[in-house]
């Protein structure tokens, strides 16, 4: 029998003790799975964390007075012991992480002058400080000769154009900001995925974009020789594609790249003319993937546009290979698709009838809504403020999201109430969802999430409802997760996982529509 | 444009500022790496650490 005690809080305040978030993260997972703890967070205390502390009632007095330069862990318990322990535990990580960066020997600079002082032939500097210090160190970083993967967000976007004109200037790579992941000569930078080294040269103006078209590409056979990631506004009027230009100089140029594909969203117009003519002007084949609204799919030449990014990886395999490509909606035949989306939909209530999609990864999210809205009709989502529909995809990785918190790739806490709530919600057919894997995820993204998609099978279902999950998983057998265990983990569950996110959203749509979304993918015989 | 042609050639060789993650894991990759420990210039305050930055730079020049 539970028995339930006062609630003790304490706190543990480190005086200008800095710690990046991803670090603070672990801690406070490992501090909220203690035996009688109720809640733990360990922030450093500037406004806005001290606002998240607050809405979770743990701004306690010492919180408060605490400065942007102190690290705070609050924890609140079901007896004083167990808050006890769980600070000495907090106190014991920090003497090990000392210990870490200091052991055998290893040198702490703390500058990047410094640093380079004790790695003299550093070529690559990368940066995730918070953003209102990550322009000065990028600064920094190009001046003393160096190429910058800027992963940082919030970087103010002329602090972004001053940037990358200086490393235009100096011939050298300013990726990002707000870069998740790139791969240079074969080494994983940020989120990437442990992909094969090949002759497929990347651009892309999207984390996750990237990561799905590197990971298909690695499942047909083929590699990556660079991925260069730009930042996604790198192809807006003001920053002009000035680092989609200067990559695709640098990939026409490298013998070992024999194809390159562009990823992101649809750009500027006048930007849009100088990346095709570049494109045209390289003599090799390329593939342009900029996701939106009427994408005219077609082959000019050596240029295919493509309107997926599942699309890139096929029409890149179909232009090394020399075979013909059409693009399909699935890879599984038609036929099995009908049976397993009937099966489903026999299942539903008949108000249930709503796609709710809950997304880690932006282009992920804001590939489903394209694909979507054409099948199924308006789509309310975060990605396009103003929109309002029966269907909703929200991207959990907006700024609006993760202010003061780690990104759902790394914190899924904002999407595992989402999806526990999406059991309550009477209209809502199928959940969809993306598991994203790599070096930079967790060590079980997937696992992560199953609890709360059981959760909210289990409410449905005790409202007489069956509640359905769609999943992609965006990996690699290579990834330290693995990628046939997290898939294997999410279809234990009950999830239908598909080999991309397109096929994802479109077996969402499926489910939802019924019959007519069927006609229109699958062909009249089967539906 | 000669600057990136280089670094294709040449062994990726970083400074890692921010999340100690990902020096920890290019470590392991067995990929050369400094991890530097770093701290919010001038007391966090971002509008001194910019004036700081900014004299630092005319200093340089």
């Amino acid at each position: 029998m539970l028995q339930v005690n006062a609630e003790t809080v304490r706190t543990l305040v480190k005086k200008s003790a800095y710690h990046d978030s991803v670090t603070l993260l672990v801690l406070a997972r490992q501090l909220r799975s203690g035996d009688g703890i109720t809640l733990a967070a360990a922030l450093m205390a500037t406004p806005a964390n001290k606002e998240l502390l607050a809405q979770s009632g743990l701004l306690t007095p010492e919180a408060a007075a605490a400065g942007v330069n102190d690290l705070v862990i609050v924890i609140q318990a079901d007896s004083a012991t167990a808050a006890e322990v769980a600070l000495s535990q907090a106190e014991a990580f920090f003497t090990a992480k000392q210990e870490r960066l200091q052991g055998a020997g290893r040198p702490m600079p703390r500058t990047l002058e410094s640093a380079r002082r004790h790695l003299p032939d550093a070529n690559l500097v990368v940066i995730s400080v918070p953003g209102t210090f990550a322009a000065s160190e990028a600064r920094k970083a190009l001046s003393l000769g160096l190429h910058v993967m800027l992963f940082s967000d919030n970087v103010a976007l002329e602090d972004e154009v001053a940037l990358k004109q200086l490393a235009v200037k100096k011939g050298l790579l300013l990726m990002g900001p707000d870069c998740g992941t790139a791969i240079m000569n074969g080494v994983p930078l940020g989120y990437a995925n442990a992909v094969p080294r090949g002759r497929v040269g990347l651009v892309a103006a999207s984390g996750t974009g990237l990561q799905q078209v590197t990971c298909l590409l690695a499942a047909r056979g083929e590699g990556v020789s660079q991925a260069i990631g730009v930042g996604g506004r790198d192809m807006t009027e003001r920053v002009g594609g000035l680092m989609t230009l200067q990559a695709l100089d640098a990939l026409g140029a490298d013998p070992a790249t024999e194809l390159i594909i562009v990823i992101g969203k649809p750009p500027a117009p006048v930007v849009r003319e100088h990346v095709e003519a570049r494109l045209r002007a390289i003599g090799k084949p390329c593939v342009m993937a900029l996701l939106g609204r009427d994408v005219a799919v077609r082959q000019e030449g050596l240029l295919a546009t493509v309107a997926t990014l599942e699309d890139a990886c096929e029409a890149t395999i179909a232009a090394l290979r020399g075979a013909a490509w059409t693009s399909r909606p699935f890879n599984a035949p038609p036929g099995e698709i009908h049976r397993r989306v009937q099966a489903v939909r026999q299942t539903l209530a008949p108000e249930q009838r709503a796609v709710r999609a809950l997304y880690a990864g932006g282009t992920l999210a804001h590939e489903a809504a394209l694909i979507l809205e054409p099948l199924l009709g308006p789509v309310a989502t975060n990605l396009m403020p103003g929109s309002t529909g029966r269907h909703s995809v929200l991207d959990l990785g907006a700024d609006e999201f993760t202010v003061g918190r780690a990104h759902p790739m790394l914190d899924p806490t904002l999407r595992v109430e989402a999806i526990r709530q999406a059991g309550l919600e009477p209209d809502v057919a199928v959940l969809l969802l993306d598991v994203v894997l790599g070096h930079g995820a967790g060590p079980d993204p997937a696992g992560d999430l199953v609890p709360a998609i059981e959760a909210a099978q289990a409410e449905a279902r005790a409202r007489g409802r069956d509640l359905t999950v769609v999943a992609s998983v965006i990996g690699t057998a290579g990834d330290p997760q693995g990628l046939e265990p997290q898939v294997a983990r999410l279809e234990a569950a009950g999830a239908w996982v598909l080999p991309s996110n397109a096929q994802a959203a479109r077996a969402a749509a499926c489910i939802a529509g019924g019959e007519p979304v069927m006609r229109s993918l699958l062909g009249p015989g089967e539906a | 444009m000669l600057g990136i042609s280089d670094l294709f050639r040449q062994e990726i060789r970083v400074i890692n500022l921010g999340v100690e993650a990902f020096a920890l894991t290019l470590e392991r990759l067995g990929v050369p790496v400094i991890h530097v420990a770093w701290s919010p210039p001038a007391g966090g305050d971002p509008r001194k650490a910019a004036l700081l930055a900014a004299l630092t730079e005319d200093e340089e020049e």
